[in-house]
């Protein structure tokens, strides 16, 4: 099957900065692609790119088979998009707001995606204000719903939960989830937590070029963090000093509270040898928690590297 | 629906959703009002015609469509709104026609609303009609070539107040481009040829001669090739200059 969305080698260059510096990749049907990195590291350039908005220097996008240079109005067609910071016309109410999109679109079934989209993002009680006057939360959602109106075979959201309340957050991630199975979306966020829930592939760039091209398990699996074990109980210094003299372990080190956590050397498991030394101890009944690796952890590493 | 039409919906529904179109109405309405009868001497002229209220609406249109089109790109450019507009499935042509027509259209409700002056000079005498209608269309066609330079500056700047003063300025050199004003300062170093050819493009002579109440196909095809070659322009300076 074709891929939905297919970038080669797209570059940006402005004046003697490469703000996209040759990216290359396809995301298929059913995937949620997060596009992760620090700010400035060409993460909106590069949707602004597919999207049609900016033109490349070089390399070249395709939605749906569509190239976005080529056959812009048929590659639209079937693309939703929600840009940086969800703009609208400001001084008109959201329902007239997604009345023009509707006019533009034209959707096969006009009032059912109104109505749907209304509903899925709850803009029920504001829907005759001025988008001017609404919260931040509110605007956002706006733009989400302009973006979802046709129902898109792609979605590429800018930050799709910024200025969002937990709550909401939340209802977003859901149904970003619950539309995916049968839709192509790439989301870009600086919240790691957003990759773990809802993305089904990462993608981590820095200085306009992929670090990183993988499954969010993948990437937890590089943390120093992945397979470290922690004690949640305060140990007896001789305890801690034979665990720190374990093999494997790389580094021991105090927990904010109270407790430990032993971090292995890279690629070794140490849970067994920690539960013995325990038991040794009579310690066998004390909790432990096997570290499924932090992203954050991974995510400062990686860019940081980048760096220098 | 087609897109062009969505746009003009849009367009001329935002004029009446803030202040701008009542505003820019009544001021319009007040000035061409004031200007026949103050200083265009309506009254005193004794004559059953529209002259004094036409002969302002060169002056009144150097300031208030620049004002109308000031905003037309600019603000979609800083409020972030034209990366919507231009990801949309429209091509830029719509998008510009479409803004174009609805800020032209604008143009021509408020100029609709000035027939009581129509009203009273029918009511006080016996006036040719006929002149009356030209000089509505020619009046109608000038705010179009207003409208037209002003649309295509605003697509250069994110910044409103330097969209007016660019339009203002370059309105004013179409306006007297065939008086000495202008003329002098090209003279001193184009060949006379060229200088005629400015003078030639002067808002102000072509309007007058169908304020006359002659409708010269020469006088409507200028009007209508400067409205075509500005919104040309304006759909390239959309495409080259619209993320920056």
């Amino acid at each position: 099957m074709a891929a939905s969305v297919a970038v080669e080698g797209l570059v940006k260059v402005y004046g003697d900065l490469r703000a996209v510096d040759g990216l290359s990749f396809t995301v298929e049907t059913g995937e949620v692609l997060g596009f992760l990195g620090p700010n400035g590291a060409g993460k909106s350039t590069t949707m602004k790119m597919i999207t049609g908005f900016l033109p490349p220097t070089s390399g070249h996008a395709s939605v749906c088979g569509h190239s976005i240079a080529d056959q812009p109005l048929e590659a639209k067609r079937c693309l939703g998009y929600l840009p940086e910071g969800a703009p609208a016309y400001g001084e008109m109410t959201p329902w007239q707001f997604l009345n023009f999109i509707a006019d533009i679109r034209r959707p096969q079934n006009r009032a059912g995606c109104l109505d749907r989209v209304v509903g899925q993002l709850a803009l029920g009680s504001v829907l005759h204000r001025p988008i001017d006057t609404l919260s931040k939360g509110y605007r956002r959602r706006v733009g989400l719903a302009q973006a979802m109106l046709h129902d898109p075979q792609v979605l590429i959201m800018d930050e799709p939960t910024d200025g969002l309340d937990p709550n909401q957050k939340q209802q977003v991630r859901q149904f970003i989830s619950d539309m995916a199975r049968d839709k192509t979306i790439i989301i870009s966020t600086h919240i790691l937590e957003e990759v773990e829930a809802i993305c089904t592939r990462a993608i981590i760039i820095a200085d306009g070029k992929v670090l990183v091209d993988e499954t969010p398990e993948a990437l937890r699996g590089r943390s120093r963090y992945s397979n470290a074990v922690t004690i949640q109980d305060d140990v007896a210094p001789e305890v801690r000093r034979d665990l720190a003299e374990l093999d494997d372990v790389a580094v021991a080190e105090p927990e904010r509270e109270q407790g430990l956590t032993l971090i292995p050397k890279p690629d070794r498991v140490i849970e067994e040898p920690v539960r013995r030394i325990l038991q040794n101890h009579g310690l066998q009944d004390i909790r432990l928690f096997i570290q499924p690796g932090r992203l954050d952890d991974v995510f400062r590493t990686l860019t940081h590297h980048a760096h220098e | 629906m087609n897109n062009l039409q969505a746009i003009v919906r849009r367009e001329l529904l935002s004029y009446f959703q803030t202040p701008v179109a009542y505003v820019f109405i009544m001021i319009f309405l007040l000035l061409s009002g004031a200007m026949s009868f103050y200083l265009g001497n309506f009254y005193e002229r004794e004559q059953a015609d529209l002259d004094a209220f036409f002969s302002f609406h060169p002056w009144l249109y150097l300031f208030l469509v620049p004002a109308i089109s000031m905003r037309l790109w600019a603000e979609e450019r800083k409020t972030g709104s034209i990366e919507l507009l231009t990801t949309l499935p429209l091509t830029v042509t719509e998008a510009v026609l479409g803004k174009f027509l609805a800020a032209w259209a604008f143009t021509g409700i408020a100029l609709l609303l000035t027939f009581p002056i129509w009203v009273t000079v029918n009511y006080l005498g016996d006036p040719d009609n006929g002149i009356i209608v030209a000089a509505y269309v020619g009046s109608f066609l000038m705010a179009g070539g207003f409208m037209a330079i002003g649309a295509c500056l605003s697509a250069a700047t994110r910044n409103q107040v330097i969209a007016f003063i660019l339009s203002v300025v370059t309105c004013f050199l179409f306006l007297l481009s065939g008086f000495p004003i202008v003329l002098d300062f090209f003279q001193l170093w184009l060949p006379q040829p060229v200088v005629d050819a400015i003078a030639s493009l002067s808002f102000l002579t072509h309007f007058s001669s169908i304020n006359k109440g002659v409708i010269d196909m020469r006088d409507l095809l200028y009007f209508i090739i400067l409205i075509a070659v500005w919104l040309y322009a304006n759909v390239i300076v959309v495409r080259i200059r619209k993320s920056i």
